[in-house]
This record gives C-alpha cells, structure tokens and sequence, in this order.
C-alpha cells in the first residue's frame, strides 16, 4: 500500500502561487518575478504529479481516496443530517492523466505568457488568475465527490471569467466574458439538478452519498435503463455541453477568444473545455447503465463535430477558425463518450490537448509578431485577419513547423498523434454495441472538413505571397526563447503523443487502454460495451478516413495555394451559402431572439406590468382611500404615531377579550 | 454576569444612546465614535455566545432571563422571558457583528443631525437584539414594533429624494402585518389560559409550543403570523415596500434593514408561526413554498432590468429570501440548515452590496447604472472587492452564498417540494445574469463618462470594513461546519417537533372515523 496522502499539494501550490501573485503582485512590479512565481507554482505540481504518477503506474492498487488530512473521514467541508461533504481527492488511472495533461501543458503556457504578456499593464492580474485556474481545474480533476469537483467546475468558470474578459475595457470582452459564466451557468444548473435525483434516489435505497467511488459502488441499486439513470445522465450532460462547449450551448466559446492566446490555449482548448468529456469518464458507470442518454450524447457530439467544423470552413480570424475546431473536436470527444468508447474519448482529450495547445500558441506567436510589425509601422490593422498574413513560413520558422506539426496531428494523418485517437474514435462510433454507422459517416465528412479548414488555415498564413501591409511586412519576428520552448515540447508532443495508443490491429499495445482498464473495464464489461468488426472492416474504415482527410488537404491546397481566386468565386456563386455559414448559421441571434430578449422583456412586463401598477397601485389606492377617511376623523386624532400605536394595541386587546372570555 | 449576559448585550446599545443624549450637538465626530465604541463593545461582550459549545449538544434554551414585568390583574400577565438556542444564537451575532460595520459606513455619508441618527441606529439595535432574544411573545411583539419606530425615522429624515413615500409605505404595509399578528398573539394567549398554563407563565412560546390548537382554530392563527412575517421576509407578493424602503434608505439604513431587519420575517416563521401552528403550517405549506419559488424567479427578473444599483440589489433580495424560505419549508435538516445559514449568508453579501452602492453614491451623488462603467480602471481595489462581493451572491463554490443555495436545495428536493426545487434552481442561473450583467456595466468598459474619471479608489477606513465582510464570505464558504455544529441540534429539535406534532394530528384525524363506527 502505497501513500498518497499528499495529493492536495497538487492543488495546493497553485493556489499560493495565485494568491502570491494576487494580493502582492503590483507591489512586486517585476515581471521576471511575477512570472516566476507562477510558472514555479504550476510546476511544483507537475513535480508532485509526475511523482504520483509514476508510484501510480507502478502500484497494484489504481484507485487511491485520501482527504486534506491524509485519513478518509477527516478533513469534512460540510456536515448536515445525512449529507456528509469531506474535502477528498482521488487518485486513480483517469485522474492521473489528466493530472499530468493539466499540470504539464500547464506549465508550459505559463513559461510562454511570461514572452508573450510581456509589457502589459495586467501582468501580475494574469499570472494570479492563470494559477487560480489551475488550482480550480485540479480540483476539478482530483475531487472524490461531486462537490469538491463542482467547486472546481465553478471555479474554472470563474477564472475563464475573468480571462475572457481580461481586456476589461474593450466592451465585446465584457460581453463574452458574461456570456460565458452565464451559458455555463446554465449547464451548472443541469450538473446540480443531476446531483440532487442521484443523491436523493441512490437515498431512498438507503445510501447517502455523493462520493464518486461510492455512487459507482450502488449505482446497481437504481434500475439498469430506467428512467432515474436516464435523467440524472441526462442532466449531468446538460453541465456537460455547457463547459465542454457542445450543442446547444456551445455559442460562448467562440467569443471566448476575446481573451489573451495563452488562456485560448490553456483554458479554451487544452484544459478546461475537456472537463465536460472528463466528468463523463468520472462517472462512467452511472452512465453505461442508461443507453438512451449515451445515444442522445453519440448524437450531440457528432453533430457537433460536424456543425462546428462547417462553420469553421469559412472564418478568417485565425483564432475563430481555431475555436470553432476545437468545439468540434471536442464533439468527436462526445461522440466517444456516448459509443461508450470511454478510452478513446480520454486519449483523444489528451492528444487534442497537445496539438491544440500548440496550434493556439502558434497561432499566438503568429499574432505576436503580427502586432508587433503594426506596431513598429503605427498602423491598426486587425493582427488576427489571415488575409493580412500568408508567407510566414520564412520570418517565422519554428512557429512554422510546429504548426504544420500539429495540423497534420489533427488532419488524421497516419503517424501522428490524432490519428491514433481519432480513428480509433470512429472505430468504435461505427463499430460498438452502442454505435452505428451513420455515426461514422458524420465523424469521418467531419474529419474531412476538420483536414480542410486546418490546411486552409496554414496555407492562407504560412504560404503564397504576403499580404501584409508593405509598411509592417518586413518587421515580422521571430518570438522569443519563452514562446518557441513551448511550442517545440509541443509540437513533438503532437507527433509522438499518439504512441501510447496505438492498436492491436497495426500492432501496438494501446497501453492507455490498459492503463484505464481499471476505471473503465467494468461498466464496459458489465453492459457489454465492446466494438466488433472483421480487421479488414477495421483496415477498410481506416483508409476510407485517411483517404478523406487527404482529399480534405488536397482541396484546400487546391483552392488556396494552385487557385487562389477560387475561393472568391465560389463565395460569389454561393453567396447564401457562405452568408449563413460566415455568420455562424445566425444561431446567435437566434439565442438573442428567444432567450435573452425574452428574458428581459419577462423582466420589465414583471416590473412595470406587474410590480409598479398592480401591487403598488393597490398599497396605494389602499393608503389614499385610508387618509381621505382619516382626513375626516382628523379633530379626534393628535398625529403622533406613539398614540396610534398605542390605541392599536389597546382595541386589540378589548376585541380579543371580549371575544374569549 | 452570565446569568445576565443577553440583557447586558440587549441593553448596552440602550445605554450608548443615554450616554449619546448628554453630548452636546455639534460634536459629530465625538458622537460618532462613542457609537462606534458602544456597538464594538456590544459585540465583544456577546462573542462568549459564540463560543459556546454548549450549543453543539443541547437544543434547549440558553441564557435563560426570567423576570416578571407587567400585569394588570388576573387577565393579564407579560414577563421579560429572554434566552438562545442554536437558531436565535447566529442572529443575534449576525446583529451585533454588522452594527459597528453600519456605523462605520456613517462616517461621512451623515451629517445631518448626527445626534439623532446615532441615537435611532443604537435604539435599533436594542431593539433587534431583543427581538431575537424574546422568549415571551408579547415581549417579542413589543421589540418588534419597538424596531419599527427608529427605521422609520431613518428613512423618512436622513433617506433619499422620496423618503417620506418611501417610510409611510414601509410603516403601513409593516403596521397592517404586525396589527393581525397581535390579535393572533393575545388570541393565543387567552388559549393557553384556558387550557391551564400557569398565569405566572405569561406569553412564554416555550409553553405555547406544547398547546394543542384545533386545527381549524390554527389556520386563521397562522395565517396571521405568516402574513405579517411574510412583509418583513419580504415574500412576494408584499414585497413592493422593499425597493422603496433601500432606495431612499441612507446606505447605514439600507445594510441593516437588509442584514437583520429582514431576518426577523424568517426567523419569525422559525420561532413562531411554525411550531406554534404544525397543521395549518401544514395545510398551506405548498402554497407558501409555491410564493417562495415566484419570489426566486420574479424578483431575479424584476431585479435584471433595474436602472438603479440599489433598487437592483433589493430585488435580488427577494429572490435571496424566496430561497431562505423555500429551504426553511423543506422542514428537514438540510433545507433548515441551509435556511439559517442563508440568513446569515445575505446578511453578509448584501449587507456588502449595499456598503459598495453606498461608496460610489458618496462619490458621485447617482445609483444610475447608466452613469458609471469603466470604473475597475479607477478603482482597482474596489474592483476587486465588488468582485469577491459579487460572486459571493451568485453563489460560487468556496463563498458563503454556496453553502447555503446548496443545503437549500438538497434539502427541498428531499422533501414534498422535489419540483419546486427545479424552478427555484434556475434562480442561480438568473442571480448569474443581473450581478454580472450590473458588474459589468458599472466596472467594465471605457471610461467614458468625465465624471468618473477621477473617481479615488476606496479609502483605508472603507476598506477596513469591508474586510470583516470578506472574511466571512470565504470562512462561511470553506468552514460552515463551524457554524452548523451549533445550530444543528437545535433545528433537529424543532422539526421533530414540529413534526411530531403533525404526525399526532394525522393520527387523530384517522382514528376519527373508527371511533365512529363503534
């Protein structure tokens, strides 16, 4: 038996380190200082993360619960009547990994703002949110009850708050900084409703508990496929698509790009977005047991996948095209989850996690120097805009290669790392228990269209001519030291990443597979979940997907580099088309109309419909017709409130007793 | 002299405004230090209550009074019957904790007859105080309207442009309340004679609780009661007095009545209308519950298109309570739990939100959301703590106002009130819309306006109390087993009993017909 009673110090040093940062930071003033402290809180915790992990890979025991205080039962947040909340961390396969995921990428894009925030007059306010968020999502990812993972579930919120809205006097920071606490809030409300039937359910059969081990221990107890198991799951989902960004509520995400690169690339894709596909692993076994909810969630993912990756087909602000391919790889994520290939998901959410990172924070250097060449030329242009960009390859070499990297990583092309992940995805999306071909057929146009926007994407920025302006082209450099490190770790992240889950079927060990087997073997085992296929059905779909992810690249290729006036053409020819899809199939302003409106129109018909005419108009009449009375009683009355009182308490007196005795 | 603490608490703000009266007029800043100087101690000398353990196992009154003080005769018999259980015991810290806060936040919003205003704010703490204290109900009733006398005078000669409106609506709609309640009160009483209890016993609730009032005779009794507590709460639909009332309050007047005056309409159904009438409580429980969960909603929605910060605040108040309530209805330890320390949890943030109007008030004379934005670029620290205060009020893990919107609602979906529940959840999506929808118009943006351009960030004695707020923000959030371990016993204790009581009810009810077939 193995100790892992210090397991809160993964949490822990990030937390110092933010409030370090936050209570002294402008009196600190230096930069090297602040960033420092940050950087060394986060990887202290990778220290402390590798450390457990690797006791972890080399215990024979996998799941670990320990609280603050070391003991399980000490260390209570909350104690009333038979809800009993202890501050308690679990260490098992999935936490693990995700702790490493976390803390690591983490750490490098906290080395990568200490470059690219230089100079800005927040610094010491990024650096302390930038590790409270960290502290949130490890909670999140260490909690061994709902509750300590919905304290960091919230807290995320808060910090993605706080980052998006970042640049606090630019109003559509403001406005999608809101927006996203309160579409998050949204799914919150669904993760409590879930929270509340499962703790009241699993209670009517006599156990109290919101303790993850705990609830997969009885979820026998409520019925296989009933409807208890198909609400909780559903509502726990409903949190799901609101921090993980998926339909319908994924509209905040892509106006969360108004926050600084690093948090888009921490927060927005490599971390926090996951949380949702997380908290589904996390509670596998709840939701195994109700196939209606896994098909709802196969359903929603793919059709996220799908929907996000069209939209993402024709933006050209280098971030948007980014955002909206993370919503949907994360749809991919989904669509593992909801097949029950719960392995798949979880590799994918850490492949995604390396290449994702890496395209945000390359796409960050790009609009670092970018900024810096209009900058030098005093001009204003939008630093983000692709059309003011093409042929960097050159004034930006490492960025370059990173990012055709990790491109490549996320196109599907054999190799690299979101191969792997991904195809083993639609494998099973085609051929689980729980899945089904058409399934697969969304999943693998998706994968085309994801290959063609990417190489879009790099092709428009990278290659062709310059289009930036004459006055800012030549002053383009290449980032410094702190932002290239991070890039390269990642970038060979994204290539080799993939190699501890390569298939059986081209002759790997899928060792995460084995690595997760104890968190997710038996709900697998127990409703049979597997996927089945001949191997050349295998072999066959892998083709016809990689076939797809090439015609994807060539057609970008074809448009953007041989044809460079096609694009303009086919905008003219389909000019609907490209409207709705360039403004985002007007989802937004269909939200507007039905649920913002609406909710403050409610609000004013209750104010001035409501509150003001009809309950005030009757105080009013009341007190009116009261003092047009007492104007005639006036001679017997002295005005003084003391002896209306007291003749008040006087007649009540004589009525009562009168009336009793 | 612990025999007599609670009097000692009581009586100590009466004495800091006999002391007031002795001092000259002018001298403001000498008036207002002593007052300050008097609330302090009066809160030094009741945190002993505070640390009482005895609160964690017993569930029976503590401190116990008992001293006979008015009778006329053989009719009528009222004793100061004072003492605390683990319910009462928050409160009254919950009192003796904001008060010097209030004063503080006096110190250059009043000018005005200064002698007055501290005089009034002392009187209303002896009057609070014994409200929470009062274990014989006509002695409860007289506090009661004794509070009612010095808020009036604060709002209606130091309160806004609408004062006098504002005060008159907040006496009537209060006195319309408190007149029924009396009826009830001494109807009870002549009961509780006629059904034995020693005249010497005057209007002790500790007796009243054993009655056995005929159901139909406890619908009326309790309709009384609920209606008036339910002004004070304020539960829709008799909550119009409220906005009024905070808006023209001056900022001290608007953190008390929000702190603790509203209290007392919950903690009143707690003490009083519950466990004083179970089968009517009973009977109209869901229809309560039901305007419990309207008040969530509607005063969220009311609460998002406000124009003015303060009238903002005041709505979100109704949708604060409305949980309060919903909890304190679910009857079961989780819900009552989270009904208590909700109490004390709106106390803290809006007592703060208010405090945060009140700064910027003084700086710029408006409460118009319109007017301001950009400030977090002026006023960094300000900033920050409006950021804290507001999120604490949304209801973020790690924040006092988490703590209890969760007990709340794990305890009501326990109980009878399952789907209530449902609605009043998205009350936590709405509280989300209108504090960050008002943050944002206020702190966030340019600075446009020139007005505010050179707004002073916060001052030491404005940031020395808000800290206290703070603190208890994240102790409340991170450790409330501190505050449950006391009061939990108590609570038990009073849903047993009332409970108990409605369990007998049932028996009787079917044991009826049997006795009729014989």
């Amino acid at each position: 038996m193995q100790d892992y009673s210090l397991l809160w110090l993964i949490p822990f040093f990030p937390l110092v380190g933010s409030i370090i940062n936050g209570l002294f930071g402008k009196k600190i003033r230096n930069e090297a200082l602040i960033g420092t402290i940050g950087t060394a809180a986060i990887g202290a915790s990778f220290v402390v993360s590798c450390t457990y992990f690797f006791k972890l890979l080399g215990d024979a025991e996998k799941i670990h619960e320990t609280t603050i205080f070391g003991a399980m039962g000490s260390g209570t947040w909350m104690n009333v009547g038979q809800l009993q909340i202890d501050w308690g961390f679990l260490l098992d396969p999935l936490s693990a990994l995700m702790i490493m995921v976390v803390t690591g990428v983490g750490s490098l894009i906290h080395l990568y703002s200490i470059g690219y925030m230089h100079g800005e007059e927040g610094f010491y306010r990024f650096f302390s949110y930038l590790n409270l968020f960290c502290f949130s999502m490890l909670m999140l990812v260490l909690g061994n009850n709902a509750m300590v993972m919905f304290i960091g579930w919230e807290g995320v919120g808060l910090c993605s708050y706080l980052l998006i809205g970042y640049y606090f006097e630019k109003k559509s920071a403001g406005d999608a900084a809101k927006k996203a606490f309160v579409v998050n809030r949204v799914g919150d409300f669904g993760f409590l409703i879930g929270l509340f039937l499962l703790f009241w359910s699993l209670g009517q059969k006599g156990v109290r508990t919101i303790r993850f081990t705990e609830i997969a221990a009885n979820a026998h107890l409520l019925e296989n496929g009933g409807t208890i198991v198909t609400i909780v799951t559903l509502c726990f989902f409903l949190g799901a698509t609101g921090k993980s960004a998926q339909i319908p509520l994924y509209t905040w995400l892509p106006d969360a790009m108004e926050g600084p690169t690093p948090v888009s690339a921490l927060i927005h894709a490599a971390t926090m977005v996951t949380a949702g596909v997380y908290m589904i692993g996390r509670m596998n076994g709840l939701f195994a047991m109700a196939p209606d909810t896994m098909m709802v969630i196969a359903i929603v993912g793919a059709a996220t996948a799908i929907f996000a990756a069209s939209i993402g087909l024709a933006q050209n602000d280098i971030k948007r095209v980014l955002a909206y391919s993370t919503v949907s790889q994360l749809g991919y994520m989904f669509l593992a989850m909801g097949v029950g290939a719960f392995t798949a998901g979880i590799f994918h959410l850490m492949t995604h996690a390396f290449f994702k990172a890496c395209l945000f924070l390359g796409s960050g250097s790009v609009i670092h120097g970018m900024h810096h060449a209009y900058h030098h030329a005093h001009l204003h242009d939008d630093p983000q805009d692709m059309r003011n960009m093409g042929g960097l390859r050159k004034k930006m070499p490492i960025t370059f290669i990173t990012f055709l990297v990790s491109t490549i990583a996320i196109a599907g092309i054999p190799g690299f790392s979101g191969f792997f992940s991904k195809d083993e995805i639609l494998w099973w999306s085609f051929g689980s228990t729980r899945g089904g071909w058409i399934l697969w057929v969304v999943g693998a146009i998706a994968a085309g269209m994801t290959a063609f926007y990417m190489f879009r994407l790099v092709f428009m920025t990278f290659f062709g001519e310059q289009k930036t302006d004459p006055r800012a082209k030549d002053h383009i450099p290449e980032s410094g030291l702190t932002i290239t490190i991070p890039l390269m770790v990642l970038g060979a992240l994204a290539v080799i990443g993939g190699y501890i889950g390569v298939p059986a079927i081209l002759g790997g060990a899928n060792h995460i597979h084995h690595f997760l087997e104890p968190v997710f073997g038996q709900a697998q085992k127990l409703h049979a979940i597997e996927a089945h296929g001949s191997h050349a059905t295998e072999y066959g779909l892998m083709g016809i997907s990689v076939g797809i992810a090439v015609i994807g690249i060539f057609g970008a290729w074809f448009m953007y580099v041989k044809n460079p006036e096609m694009p303009k053409q086919l905008v003219a020819k389909f000019k609907w088309l490209h409207t709705a899809i360039f403004n985002k199939w007007f989802v937004d302003e269909l939200y507007d109309a039905m649920f913002v409106n609406a909710t403050k129109r409610a609000g004013r018909i209750c104010w001035k419909g409501f509150d003001l005419p009809i309950i005030d108009g009757i105080v009013n009449g009341v007190g009116w017709l009261v003092r047009g009375f007492s104007a005639a009683l006036r001679y017997t009355q002295s005005g003084q409130i003391h002896s209306y009182a007291m003749a008040m308490v006087i007649g009540a007196v004589i009525i009562v007793a009168a009336y009793v005795l | 002299m612990s025999e007599h603490l609670l009097s000692l608490i009581t009586f100590f703000p009466l004495l800091g405004m006999i002391v007031l009266l002795f001092i000259p007029r002018d001298n403001d800043g000498v008036l207002k230090g002593l007052t300050l100087v008097f609330t302090l101690i009066t809160f030094f000398i009741s945190l002993p209550l505070a640390f009482n353990d005895v609160f964690k196992t017993s569930a029976a009154m503590q401190y116990k009074e008992f001293v006979p003080w008015i009778s006329i005769g053989d009719y009528f018999q009222m004793n100061y019957h004072v003492g605390i259980d683990g319910i009462s015991l928050w409160l009254v810290m919950l009192t003796t904790f904001i008060m010097p806060i209030a004063v503080l936040s006096t110190w250059q919003s009043v000018t005005k007859n200064v002698k007055g205003f501290m005089a009034l704010l002392l009187l209303l703490e002896t009057g609070m105080l014994g409200a929470f204290i009062s274990l014989d109900l006509f002695l409860f009733y007289f506090y009661w309207e004794l509070m009612l006398i010095p808020m009036y005078f604060l709002i209606g000669i130091w309160g806004g442009a609408k004062r006098i409106y504002s005060a008159i609506k907040f006496f009537i709609y209060t006195a319309v309340g408190s007149l029924l309640m009396l009826v009830a009160i001494i109807f009870v009483y002549y009961y509780a004679l006629q059904s034995g209890m020693p005249f010497e016993q005057g209007f002790s609730v500790l007796h009243f609780y054993d009655l056995n009032i005929p159901a139909e005779t406890q619908t009326w009794l309790f309709l009384a009661f609920a209606f008036s507590f339910a002004i004070k709460v304020p539960m829709f639909p008799v909550h119009t007095w409220l906005p009024d009332a905070h808006t023209d309050a001056p900022t001290a007047g608007s953190v008390i009545l929000a702190a603790i005056l509203l209290k007392m309409g919950t903690y009143g159904y707690v003490r009083f209308a519950m466990p004083l009438f179970p089968d009517a409580l009973q009977m109209f429980l869901p229809y309560l519950a039901l305007l419990a969960v309207i008040g969530i909603i509607y005063g969220a929605l009311v609460a998002m298109v406000q124009e003015d910060v303060k009238r903002l605040v005041a709505y979100s108040s109704v949708s604060h309570l409305g949980f309060v309530m919903l909890g304190i209805f679910a009857l079961n330890i989780q819900g009552m739990a989270g009904g208590m320390i909700q109490m004390i949890n709106h106390g803290i943030s809006t007592g703060a939100l208010f405090l945060i109007v009140g700064f910027i008030y003084e700086r710029r004379h408006t409460r118009q959301i319109a007017d301001f934005g950009g400030l977090a670029k002026r006023m960094p620290v300000f900033a920050t703590i409006f950021l804290i205060v507001t999120f604490s009020s949304i209801g973020l893990p790690g924040t006092n106002g988490f703590v209890g919107e969760l007990l709340i609602m794990v305890g009501a979906f326990e109980s009878e009130l399952r789907w209530f529940t449902v609605f009043a959840a998205t009350g936590v999506i709405f509280a989300a819309v209108y504090m960050l929808w008002m943050f944002q118009r206020v702190m966030f943006g340019e600075c446009k306006n020139p007005a505010n351009q050179d707004l002073q960030d916060l001052t030491v004695r404005e940031i020395v109390l808000m800290l206290p707020l703070l603190v208890f923000i994240f102790w409340i959030g991170i450790f409330p087993n501190v505050f449950f371990d006391k009061m939990n016993p108590s609570l038990e204790n009073l849903i047993d009993q009332i409970k108990g009581k409605q369990q007998v009810a049932v028996v009787e009810q079917v044991n009826l017909p049997a006795r009729n077939q014989d």
